[in-house]
């Protein structure tokens, strides 16, 4: 079966320095991969680059066979490829809920229609419910806790019914009990069909959800296997730990 | 080597459903079931303001007041406009002005050269010079709205010299230097502006009813995230592009229609006036003072601006001293009431009476502002 996303040899330089050096990888439809390495290795790069936040110098994307040739967030996000951000972003003026509904595509002739109709309104509160936010859905998703907005940028990312969710560091910055709702809801959502990509630090969050591992060092992948194997690699060992 | 995934599903995976519906706290319901983008409270509101609007100049009778009118509403209405994309969108447009003279030179060159003819027949060309503003300016709303925040705001006041350059140096249209007389209107004398402060104020009910539509549709929701992050807003699949251009044109269209009807009242073009930079800052000033962001906000803010403005050009008029009042102003505004007065007013009574159903205008302000929660900010 052809992988959901392929990456080949791509490539991002800013000044003299190589975030992403040839990489190239590929995910399984149904995986939960993680995406993981030393800091500066090109993580989040390569997040940039796959969903069209920043132009890639060179390389190839494939998404659902399909060649994205010069990917542009609005225009993958609508193929059915979603990302959340490092630092959880919400739209702060807007009410939760608006939040989760904005997550909705729409075709432009449907921009004059109501702001928040009953079938996305009934939509979104079944995701704020899903994500224990619901108390709180007419609230200015500013007033939020951390952890909460990180909840809700995944809720609103899952209101288009993705088929690929990049989440990047979804358990930075929140509590214990928060990482493991947050394991939670990608488990939900994983056996209801939905890929996912994750760049995460917390290694055992890793080991427990994701499989396989994509090691990246200096901009290229340099292991791609199940968790243990990775954890006893010695090329992994060593780009953590070596000079 | 495990399968992809396998992983994922294991024991400890919650057994909820999604969006299985327990969890509701009772009352969200009500606040949050279906609603109807009419309220009954704003529709009140609209048909009280429209019949204020109707008989304001039979009230206020005299010229000067009539006069005065005619301003105000204009002000309330190019400040609304303007909020379209300033404030709805975060779009923090200075050069206005530009699309006001060119619906003010609009008027003269379809009065003078096209030979449209007198007294109320001018009017009619609003609707033309209007839409061909909005369609003409689309080509550079999408070269200046690939910039953001001051890089945008820069831009937009180099577009408004450049007009006005132009005005200047297009001797065969504008008359240059030495200005575009309009024919007068042939009003009788007695009531001589209220053809031109009823035109302004039907002008003014069309923009609040397009600023309604926009507040409570996706295109409102879209800009409102546009302003918020416009990254993510992006990525979340919003044709941020499209509701930018839509959001510009408009905004720029009505602003022309303004210009169109000022040029017909004042009668005398000259490019220094006609695009001037204090006009779209004043704009600017009242939807800040009122509350941009806020359907009423700009109103308000000119309602009280508008006649001041005035009364501070009368008094230190001839030394433009009152540029020095209104930067005093536009300071303590930015200092004191960095969202406007409606969304300040409205919290505060928000806070005051929680439950309280909304009746009246001050408790329709604070209901205004809970419509959409990006007015609490």
């Amino acid at each position: 079966m052809s992988p959901l996303l392929a990456a080949e040899g791509l490539t991002k330089s800013f000044g003299g320095i190589r975030a992403l050096d040839a990489c190239s990888f590929e995910i399984a439809e149904g995986s939960v991969s993680a995406l993981i390495g030393p800091n500066g290795s090109g993580k989040t790069t390569a997040f940039n680059v796959i969903t069209g936040y920043q132009p890639a110098d060179a390389g190839r994307l494939t998404f659902r066979d399909r060649a994205v040739r010069r990917p542009d967030p609005c225009r993958l996000q609508r193929l059915g490829l979603a990302r959340t951000f490092q630092q959880a972003r919400v739209f702060p003026g807007l009410s939760v809920l608006e939040n989760v509904v904005l997550g909705r595509n729409q075709p432009w002739h449907a921009l004059l229609r109501g702001r928040v109709p009953g079938t996305d309104r009934r939509r979104a509160e079944d995701l704020l419910d899903e994500f224990g936010l619901a108390a709180h859905a007419g609230v200015p998703a500013g007033r939020l806790s951390y952890g909460q907005r990180k909840l809700l940028e995944f809720a609103s990312v899952l209101m288009a019914e993705p088929v690929l969710v990049l989440l990047d560091e979804p358990t930075a910055g929140i509590n214990p009990i928060m990482v493991k709702t947050m394991e939670d809801h990608i488990r939900q959502r994983h056996a209801l069909g939905i890929t996912f990509l994750i760049v995460e630090h917390e290694m055992k969050f890793v080991m427990r959800l994701c499989d396989p591992v994509i090691v990246l060092d200096r901009g290229r992948p340099i292991a791609c296997a199940a968790p243990e194997e990775v954890q006893n690699d010695p090329r992994v060992l060593d780009a953590y730990l070596g000079d | 080597m495990t399968r992809p995934g396998a992983r994922a599903t294991q024991p400890g995976a919650r057994a909820t459903q999604p969006g299985a519906r327990a969890t509701r706290p009772a009352g969200l319901a009500t606040r949050h079931g279906s609603r109807s983008r009419i309220r009954p409270a704003g529709a009140l509101q609209a048909a009280a303001f429209v019949a204020v609007l109707a008989v304001l100049p039979l009230i206020l009778g005299q010229h000067w007041q009539v006069n005065l009118l005619v301003f105000t509403v204009m002000y309330a209405g190019l400040a609304s406009a303007w909020n379209l994309l300033g404030g709805y969108a975060g779009y923090p447009a200075l050069g206005h002005a530009a699309f006001f003279g060119i619906g003010a030179y609009a008027m003269a060159i379809g009065t003078t050269h096209l030979g449209v003819g007198g007294g109320y027949r001018p009017f009619v060309l609003i609707v033309p010079i209007a839409v061909g503003t909005a369609v003409a300016v689309l080509p550079l709303a999408r070269l200046l709205l690939r910039t953001r925040a001051a890089a945008f705001a820069v831009l937009t006041i180099t577009v408004l010299f450049m007009v006005q350059t132009l005005a200047y140096n297009i001797r065969g249209l504008t008359g240059g230097s030495s200005g575009l007389l309009v024919p007068i209107a042939p009003f009788p004398a007695a009531t001589f502006e209220r053809p031109f402060y009823y035109a302004m104020a039907v002008l003014l009910a069309l923009t609040l009813a397009v600023c309604w539509v926009v507040r409570t549709s996706k295109l409102g929701l879209a800009l409102n995230a546009v302003r918020d992050d416009e990254d993510r807003a992006r990525g979340l699949g919003v044709q941020t592009e499209l509701v930018k251009l839509v959001a510009f044109a408009v905004s720029a269209g009505l602003t022309a229609a303004f210009g169109a009807v000022w040029a017909y009242y004042l009668t005398f073009l000259y490019p220094g006036f006609a695009i001037d930079p204090l006009l779209a800052l004043g704009a600017i000033l009242m939807a800040f003072l009122g509350g941009r962001r806020t359907l009423w906000g700009p109103v308000v803010g000119a309602a009280l601006i508008g006649p001041a403005q005035q009364y501070f050009a009368y008094r230190f008029g001839a030394s433009h001293l009152y540029l020095i009042a209104y930067a005093v102003l536009f300071l303590l505004v930015i200092y004191l009431l960095p969202e406007g007065i409606v969304p300040s007013l409205g919290r505060r009574l928000g806070r005051l009476r929680p439950a309280a159903p909304a009746s009246g205008t001050h408790d329709q302000v604070a209901t205004d502002s809970l419509f959409s929660a990006g007015d609490l900010g």
